[in-house]
Formats: structure tokens, sequence, C-alpha cells
């Protein structure tokens, strides 16, 4: 970190690439410093994915029926409304994280309490809104706690954040085609430029009609490989995060059939960031597949009726660490 | 409008280079109206999955009228051919400049126009809510008077999605079905759906005399009424598939029925049976059932109905997958798999199925006791209830339910009988 930190002298060539529309990759690490995350409110989970989901970026989820993926969309979706930076700081209740987040506390203040909202494109059908309610009743009362823990002094700001509020901000499509999930993500560029306030995008899942409709599968490559460029190019315009829910399928390799992610070896290439979710014995874990910048590691996350944690053990340590605060 | 200009453009020369007429205007249309193409135009055919061929244009009305009902608009309503959508959105840029023989600028503003009317509206969660809690009768949920099952699933089986129970022969999945069926057909001053019901039976397990015996030991209120009986299973229609045609060939009819008749629950049992054998996991790219799931997952949307199904087990074979190649490589221990292959049964149908459903409840025996697991549910903790069979259906032996922890919750014990 020590070359990293090597304060930025205000160089004005920076700004004078001699290519328009190119980036140095100063300015690029530069950027990145400011990159906002979404927690996954789980702290194991943040931990390896180096703070949460990276805005700007698109993450590839996938997993075995069950295991919890649209749950993470669900915790995405509401979370990505308050992506409150003294809740980050608190949730993951980390000291090293710390430092890093005094960088990131300078980001625009219109979203230092209340975040963006969150479109939530659901081509599965499967959408439970009272579970969104549950998460954002058990989200709503986290903010109020550790608003409370945060200022002990008298004159505590009333955070007037509804359940109902969140669930509000939260942009509901319902994709029955494949055609209209072409189109839908072709329109979501004007729908995200009227909806500024959009800070996360999910689709639960990228795979269903594209598994089931197609045939032709060069065209089905040509298709989804453009649709993954089309998101990129919506997560870096808007920075926006965008979550794409992927179900699995088996993989014959090696002499032994494999569980591995759908949609075949050229849509693994398209996102940035992959995570699978899987069983090892009885716990359920987070893998990181493939990701440009993080380094390939597993964390163990819980499913509870207040959406993702981490395992109980390890939540134990965490409330201990803020009582200590 | 300038967009409207350029679609009708783009219609109009699609439809011209085919040398056909495209269902334009403001007419609903058929999206398969581009079927009869001469096949010369290779590079252009959209090429539909073979099922959804078969249906014809029938499938649109099914989901344009549930659609309504939704208060939504769909693209045909709009004066946008879906299969110019279709071709629009699936070729590249430049190959719609060369089809029409227009400037990038003007195919990109148009595809952008195109998009937007194809994309369809969208809907708060918060309206969303409100809408399940104010229209719908009991928010939503038939419950199943199982009380512990039906708090865990926040009031019972969900309108609108699949839930999927599974279990070894005789364990009760049919006798789950028979009850519900009778709770949807029940009046709603005894807490029932009021409606009538469709039940799928594959395999010929369906027993009115069952049924009724059912009915009247658990709502002999009801059932001892003067013609009751009658009007009751009066209510439930039982349709009898031998094969998967068949079965194709009823989910069609039904659709339209669903909308018209009142029909409050859709119960398909034993579909498994329709393929056994048929599906084995392998390369096989496409799944047997891969339009009946789409299928009826839009039918239960669309009618906002519960639509319940059951899911026969086979024994797991020896090469099944249940590991990533990433875990293999990092573990290399060999001594929890073959354990693992031990004697344990998995769903007949496969993961993509999985995958599909909403709701999964596992019905297993274990040590001499029937327990039901809530398996897989977007709601419910991992909870094992035990049951028991009795006159008046399946009763639960206590409504706390165990938690259980780790991936049991999906095995399926079949110990007692084998």
């Amino acid at each position: 970190m020590t070359v990293l930190d090597t304060p930025l002298k205000p160089n004005i060539n920076c700004q004078n690439s001699f290519h328009v529309g190119a980036q140095t990759a100063w300015e690029m690490l530069r950027e990145e410093d400011m990159l906002t995350r979404i927690t996954t409110s789980c702290a194991d989970l943040d931990n390896i994915l180096g703070g949460g989901i990276s805005c700007k970026e698109v993450t590839e989820i996938g997993g075995v029926p069950g295991i919890g993926k649209t749950q993470l969309g669900y915790v995405f979706a509401i979370l990505g409304f308050c992506i409150n930076l003294e809740l980050l700081l608190l949730l993951r209740g980390n000291k090293n994280y710390r430092i890093q987040l005094a960088v990131n506390v300078q980001i625009p203040a219109h979203y230092g309490g209340l975040g963006g909202k969150a479109i939530y494109i659901d081509t599965e059908g499967s959408f439970m809104v009272e579970r969104a309610m549950q998460i954002a009743e058990a989200c709503v009362k986290d903010m109020l706690e550790y608003d409370g823990l945060l200022r002990k002094d008298s004159q505590a700001r009333q955070l007037k954040m509804q359940p109902k509020e969140l669930l509000g901000n939260i942009f509901y499509f319902r994709i029955c085609s494949y055609t209209e999930q072409i189109a839908m993500i072709n329109f979501l560029e004007k729908f995200v430029s009227e909806h500024k306030d959009v800070k996360v995008v999910i689709i639960d899942s990228i795979t269903l009609h594209f598994r089931q409709d197609f045939d032709d599968m060069a065209l089905r490559t040509r298709v989804l490989s453009g649709m993954a460029l089309k998101l990129m190019k919506l997560a870096k315009t808007f920075s926006l995060a965008v979550v794409l829910l992927n179900q699995v399928t088996t993989k014959y390799s090696e002499g032994s059939f494999h569980l591995s992610l759908a949609l075949g070896d050229s849509w693994s290439h398209a996102c940035t960031n992959r995570v699978i979710l899987y069983w090892n014995g009885n716990e359920r874990c987070a893998y990181i597949d493939k990701s440009p910048s993080l380094p390939s590691a597993s964390a163990p996350y819980s499913v509870t009726a207040k959406g993702i944690r981490s395992l109980a053990s390890n939540s134990k340590r965490l409330k201990m660490m803020q009582a200590l605060d | 409008m300038r967009g409207n200009f350029q679609i009708s453009r783009i219609e109009f020369l699609i439809t011209k280079k085919w040398g056909k007429r495209g269902g334009g205007g403001g007419e609903g249309c058929c999206p398969l109206n581009k079927d009869n193409n001469e096949p010369g135009d290779s590079t252009l055919i959209y090429r539909p999955e073979p099922g959804r061929k078969r249906l014809g244009g029938s499938e649109c009305t099914a989901e344009r009228e549930g659609r309504k009902a939704m208060a939504n608009k769909l693209i045909s309503e709009m004066g946008l051919p879906r299969s110019i959508a279709n071709d629009a959105l699936s070729l590249t840029e430049f190959e719609l400049m060369e089809l029409l023989d227009v400037n990038l600028k003007e195919v990109i503003s148009a595809v952008a126009h195109i998009s937007e009317i194809a994309c369809p509206p969208y809907q708060t969660a918060l309206s969303l809510l409100e809408q399940r809690i104010q229209v719908e009768y009991l928010a939503g949920h038939l419950p199943t008077r199982l009380e512990g099952l039906d708090a865990a699933l926040c009031g019972g089986i969900p309108f609108g999605v699949l839930t999927e129970l599974v279990g070894p022969a005789g364990i009760g999945k049919t006798q789950f079905c028979l009850k519900l069926s009778l709770l949807a057909s029940l009046p709603s001053s005894y807490g029932g759906l009021n409606g009538r019901v469709i039940y799928i039976d594959v395999e010929s397990k369906f027993s009115s005399r069952r049924m009724i015996e059912i009915g009247v030991n658990s709502f002999p209120e009801v059932f001892y009424m003067e013609g009751m009986v009658q009007e009751m299973a009066g209510r439930i229609l039982v349709l009898r598939p031998a094969s998967l045609s068949e079965f194709t060939e009823s989910l069609q009819q039904i659709k339209v029925s669903i909308l018209q008749n009142q029909v409050k629950l859709l119960v398909v049992d034993g579909m498994s049976a329709l393929v056994t054998g048929e599906f084995e996991q392998g390369p096989s790219r496409q799944h047997p059932f891969a339009w009946h799931i789409s299928f009826i997952k839009s039918l239960a949307e669309f009618s906002r109905i519960p639509v319940v199904m059951t899911n026969q087990v086979r024994s797991r074979s020896s090469d099944e997958a249940s590991r990533y190649s990433f875990q293999v490589q990092s573990k290399g221990d060999n001594i929890e798999e073959i354990t693992r292959s031990d004697s344990h049964l998995v769903a007949a149908l496969g993961i993509h199925w999985a995958h599909a459903v909403t709701v999964r409840l596992v019905l297993e025996a274990r040590s001499g006791h029937r327990f039901i697991k809530v398996a897989k549910s977007p709601i419910s903790p991992p909870l094992a209830f035990p049951f028991d069979v009795t006159s008046s259906g399946i009763i639960l032996l206590n409504n706390d339910g165990i938690e259980m922890a780790g991936p049991q919750i999906n095995t399926i014990h079949h110990q007692g009988s084998s």
C-alpha cells in the first residue's frame, strides 16, 4: 500500500491525455480509490470482496438452487439504497477497513446518508415481495441501532426511514421473453439517465430465457456478449453496480461431471467478477472464481430471517468489537 | 413522432425484404408470423424453440389476458409486432444497416426506440406489496392448515409461483395434494378459496373416495351439509394425460379455462413419470421439460394461483456432480464423496427444474418417522416437521419444527420400506 499511498501531485498533464476518451492507468487508479462498494451485509463476504460488490463493475453470482442467490439479490436491492457510509463502517467492524474507508468518505455527499435506488429485473417470476419486506425491516432496524450507537449525544438525528420507503425505491421489471430482456438492457441506459439515483441493477436471472429459448448457439453467444458489453458500459457510465444471478448446470470435463455456471464457456468471459455460492459441508460459502483485482478466496455466510449475515460465531465477535468501540 | 416513423420504416423495410405483409399497424398480431418465411433468408430467420412453434399463436392469448389483469401492456398491443422487435434486437447494428440500407445513426436511434417500446413498464416493490395485500385474498397464500408449516411459509402455499413436493413413493405426496385441493375448493366462510381445482393426475393416483374421506374427517361441518359432498367433489377437475404430448396438450387447453372458470389451484401430480428414463444427466443441452417449466411458471404468474407439483425420486448415480471443479482441486478427499453416494435419493427432475421452483418441500422417512422439510423457500428458514398420514390426511405431530443446518435439508431419506 505504501506506493499507492503517495499523495497525488496536482498534475495537469493527467487531464491532457493525447487520445480523446482514453484514460491513463494513473487516472484509473485514482478513480478506483474513489470506488464505492455495496455491502453484502455479511462481514466475511465483504472481506473477500474487498468491501462489498463494487460499483462500476459487473458481478456474476451463481449457485445451486436454494443456496441464497435471490436472497443476495434482495439484499443488494435494499442496501443499494443505503450506501450509508457510517453503516458500512460499523457493519464491517473491522479496523483495517477504516483507513480505506476514510478515503471513501469523501465520496459525493449527496448519497452520504441516503443512497441510490435499485432496479430489480426479474426474468424468473420468483420475486417474493414479502421476503424483500422482511429484509427491509431488518435493515431499518439495524440502521436505527447503529445510528444510536454512533450518536450517543442527545442531538440524535431522527432517521425517518421506513421499510416501505425502501421498497418504494426498488424498480421492479418483470421480463417474460428474451426479446424483452434484450430490449430491457438496451433501454436501461435511458432509464438510468432519467433516474440518476439508481445505484444497483440486479438481474435475476440472466440465464432463464437464454437457456431454453435458443437452439442457435452462435446467435445466443453473440446476443449474450452484446448484452454483457452494454451492462459493463452502463456500470461504468453511471457508476452503478450490476449484479447478474446465474443458474448452475453440470459439465463434463476430465472424465467426470462437475457443477458449473450455466451459459457456457464464452459467457464465463463476459463478467468482470464471478462469485460462486456453494455448500461446504454444512456451511454456505462464497468463492471468488474470477476477479481482475481480488485474490481467489472463499468465505462462509448464512441466510437468516434478516437476510445475509456472517456465521453465528463470527457475528458474535463482531458484536463484541462494536461494543468495545 | 420521429421514432414512430423510424419504426414503421424499419417494419416496412423488413417486411418488404421478406416479400410479405407483416402484421403491422395497431392490430395485435401473432408473434410467430415469421414461421412461414422462406428458408432462403437464412441469416434473418429467427428460429423459435420447437415447443413454442407447436403452440402456435394461441399462446399469446392467455398471456395477454393475464397481463391485462396486471394492467401491463404486451408488445403486440402497442402496434409493434414481436417478430420485428425480435429481429431488430437480435441482429447487430451492422446487419441492420445492411438489411435496411440506412445509416448507423438511424439504426441506433430506431433500435433504442424499439427497445423502449418492447420493454415492459416497471412497478416499485412497494406497489407490488400493496397490490398483494389489498387485492388478494389471504394476502396471496393458500393455508395448508398445518400450523407450523403455514407459519414458516408466511401463510401457506404462495400464489403465482411453483411449489414442489419431493419424496419417495408412498410418503404422502398425493395425500398432501388431495388435501390442498379440498382447501382450495372450500367456501370462503370456512377459510378456503371457494374456487375450482384442476388436478393433472399423471399416474392415475387420484382417489375421489379418499379425498371425500379426508374431507369428511377434516371438515365435518362442511361435508355433512346437504349436497356439499357433491358440490365439493364437483369443483375438482381431474385430467389424466398418458404421454408427454397429451400432457402438453392439456396444459395448453387449461390455460384459457383457468382464467375463465374461477380455478384457484393447479395440481400436477407425478409429472416426472412422463420422462423417467428419458432424462439422464448428460450432454443434452435442452431439458425435455424446458418448455413445460416456463409455461407452467407463466401460467401460475399470470393467473396468480398457487401451483403445486410433485416430483419423484431416484437413486443418486455414482458419477453425479455435486461439486464444482475448484472444490475438488482444493480438497481431493474422496472419503466424503463415497459416503455421500451411499444410498441417497435425489429428485427425479434435475437441477434445471430445481432452479425453476420457488418453494420445495421434501417429504422423507427417517428412523421410523416421517418429516416434511422446507428445503427451498425464499421466506422460511430450513425447518423440518414430523408428520403423519391419518384418516383426515396429513397432520403435523408438532408445530415447532427442527431447524436443520447445511445441505441435509435437501437430502431425501427413505428408511423403513426399502
